[in-house]
Order: C-alpha cells, then structure tokens, then sequence
C-alpha cells in the first residue's frame, strides 16, 4: 500500500499557538505514517505529537515506532506530554542518531529529569525501549525506511521511506547550501542519498532568500535552497517544512507562491506543510 | 566502481572544506578510492579532478612514481594514505615523486582517517606539501 502521511506539526524552532498561525499550525515537527492495525510509526517528537498521542489513544494504537531526526528541543519537546507514555499496555520503541559521547537514551532523559520535568523517566509506565539508528536500510511496521547524516548543527539525520511503490524523504531540518547544491551530483549533495527520486520530499524552507544571508551555518535552509535540492536530487513534490516561528498564516501563503515561481514546469508545485494535511503518496 | 553512491556526510564537509583550502588536498572513501581533489591539488597532479574521476587511490599515486629519500621505490605500506586507510591512523612522511611536468620533486604527506561516528571509518584526507 503507497505511503500515507499525516502532519501533527510543521512549525520550526519553538511552537507558536495564536490566531495568527491558524492556518498552517504552530506545533513543532511530528508527522505520522498512517498504519492499518496497532501499530503507529511516528517521525519526530515536537509539540505536534501531543495531539497525535491523545488520536492514538483513541485508536487503540499500542505498538509504537518513534524515530527522532535529532534531539533539538523542537523535535523532542512534546515526548513528554505523549499520552500513550502512561499508559503500561504500551510498547515504545525510540530510535535516534548515534552520538559519539552519549548513548540516545541518556540524552533523552535528561529532559525527563528534575529540573527540567517533575516526574523522573522511571514512573513512565510504557514498556520503552531507545535504539541507535543502524547504518543500514531496515523496516518497521511493513515500512522500508534508511537514514542518513544531514548537514545541520549534531548528530542530525533525515529519514526515506517506502512502500508500495512511493517513496518519501523527511529531511525537516537541512541545510544542504552549506556544502554544496549547484553543479554537484547528486552524491555529492548532503541528503541526496534519501531524496534522490523521491515522490515527495518534506524538506525545511524556513527562511526567504533574504533572511538567509545573516543565518547561514544555522543549520536550516532559504526557501530557493529548498527549491534547488529538490531539482537536484530529481525528487518531484516538495512539501514546505520546518515555518519560521515569525512568519503568520498570510506570510507563508506569500512564500509558497513565491516557491512556485522558483520551481522548474515539469515539477509538481510546492506547497506549505499545515497541521492536519494529509499525503497521499502515489 | 559504484561512483553515484551517496557520499557521507562527512565526506561532503571535508570536500567542502578541502575547497576552501590553498593547500593540495586529496580525500579517498573507505574503500581507498580517489574521490576528490582540490584546486591546489590540481596544480600539482596536472589534470582537474572532473577530468579524471574515481580511481583507487593507489592507482592514482602510482603515476608519480612514489620514491624514497634514497630514490627506491616507495613500499605501499609505507605511504601515508595506504597507513590511514588500513591501519585508521595518521601517518607523515617525506618523500620523492615525479609530478606532472616530469620535474622529481621532494613532497611531505600527511594523511589522517575521518571516523564519523564512534566506530564508523569513512574515508581519509591526505594534505601534500612541496617541500
């Protein structure tokens, strides 16, 4: 069955809830691959999983598979506040990139711990397992999945996904300028591994070419770097991720137009990741 | 040779830096192959990079006739880049070779491994100097 997708939250940096981020949502980076049965498998723990949590519950989902891209605060924040954590029929399975200094559930848990949190990590009452990302292509839950280092600030990696003939890259934190775009093949550009032909590409464009000057080496990408690595790595639909925290619901409106004028005809036209929006990947 | 296999990440930041470099710099993956040079490099070997494209590092050595101080034949296992990639450690030396306008030149080669993860080898940088 082709890849289902559905976004729990796209907002970049720090969740921004208001009137003026109806449209597209402030929570941060979450993204469900929809699954038949009980099991759920979810990319990213920001804000957005909170809300994808309590859905989870109502569904009876008990067998979940995590995969975090990094440990920035806006992709692990709403970990703590995922309903299925309390709950002891659970199984959490939780798979993040290798750190040459501490093992992922180390990491992870100091944000589990006083000061930081009240309730210390060993009262959680699902059954939690943390995993290293392997080096190699594996599958979870009838899913084909890899990973691979991106260029952002740590141990970052985006993921590919495939099924049923669909392919879809997850890169929501990528800055692939830095090390090249333009006249590099596609092995040679940070990512292109996991976009390369990709159907759909959930890929960061959280600044105009403008604001990209004083941030380069942030670790994130402008709106044409986007454009250009999907035309690159010969991905076809590239869906707008990781929002500036400071662009509202008529701004973003502005910069997906603006990515349509950036991208070649024989693409599909980009557009702006929103929270409820639902792929459907053929 | 699988020349179109994604890059590591690593890899594409010592490229990126080795770009920026005014010193002769060549990175080989972790299978040796030669898979970039730079510009600096370039002056040196006589041919651009995207001229010749990936070689097995020792293939592309070979053509400058690697020789000790004493004029013999420099042993594989005695060369830096052949030390970093099978033995994972930095090596230096100094030595003779015949670059690409036919002049012997007395080079120094450094050449160190790039682990990327705890334990995850992914290739060498080897930066040459004229002595």
């Amino acid at each position: 069955m082709p890849l289902r997708l559905k976004i729990w939250g796209c907002r970049g940096s720090i969740a921004t809830p208001g009137t003026e981020t109806v449209a597209f949502g402030g929570n941060t980076s979450c993204v469900e691959v929809l699954l038949d049965g009980d099991e759920a498998l979810v990319l990213d723990a920001g804000t957005g999983i909170r809300g994808l949590g309590l859905d989870l519950v109502r569904r009876n989902k008990r067998r979940i598979h995590l995969f975090l891209t990094h440990l920035h605060l806006d992709h692990l924040e709403g970990l703590r506040f995922f309903a299925p954590l309390w709950d002891e029929k659970v199984t959490l399975d939780v798979w993040g990139p290798r750190s040459p200094v501490l093992g992922l559930r180390e990491r992870i848990l100091r944000s589990f711990s006083p000061p930081l949190f009240p309730i210390d990590f060993r009262d959680v009452p699902a059954r939690i397992t943390f995993h290293d990302l392997p080096g190699k292509p594996w599958r979870s839950a009838g899913i084909s999945l890899s990973s691979e280092l991106v260029l952002h600030p740590g141990p970052t990696v985006g993921f590919r996904l495939q099924a049923g003939g669909s392919t879809v890259a997850y890169l929501p934190d990528h800055e692939p300028a830095l090390a090249g775009i333009h006249g590099r093949s596609i092995d040679w550009i940070s990512g292109g591994g996991l976009a390369g032909g990709a159907d759909v590409v959930l890929h960061d464009a959280q600044y105009l070419e403008e604001e990209y000057d004083g941030k380069i080496g942030w670790g994130h990408s402008s709106l044409a770097d986007a454009v250009a690595f999907c035309d690159a790595v010969g991905a076809d639909r590239l869906v707008l991720f990781h929002h500036e925290p400071e662009r509202a619901d008529r701004a973003l409106e502005s910069l997906e137009q603006r990515a349509r004028e950036l991208t070649p005809a024989d693409r599909s036209p980009p557009e702006l990741a929103r929270e409820g929006m639902i792929l459907e990947v053929s | 040779m699988d020349t179109q296999r994604p890059k590591h990440l690593v890899l594409i930041l010592a490229r990126e830096f080795a770009s920026n470099l005014s010193t002769p710099t060549l990175i080989a993956d972790a299978r040796g192959n030669l898979v970039y040079y730079n510009e600096a490099a370039e002056a040196v070997v006589g041919r651009r990079f995207s001229e010749m494209g990936v070689m097995p590092a020792d293939e592309f050595a070979a053509e400058f006739e690697p020789r000790t101080l004493a004029s013999e034949p420099l042993p594989l296992e005695q060369r830096p880049v052949r030390i970093a990639l099978d033995e994972r450690r930095a090596a230096h030396l100094r030595y003779l070779v015949t670059s690409a306008d036919g002049v012997e030149r007395e080079i120094e080669v450094t050449a160190f491994p790039l682990f990327a993860q705890t334990d995850e080898f992914v290739g060498i940088v080897a930066i040459f100097w004229r002595v």
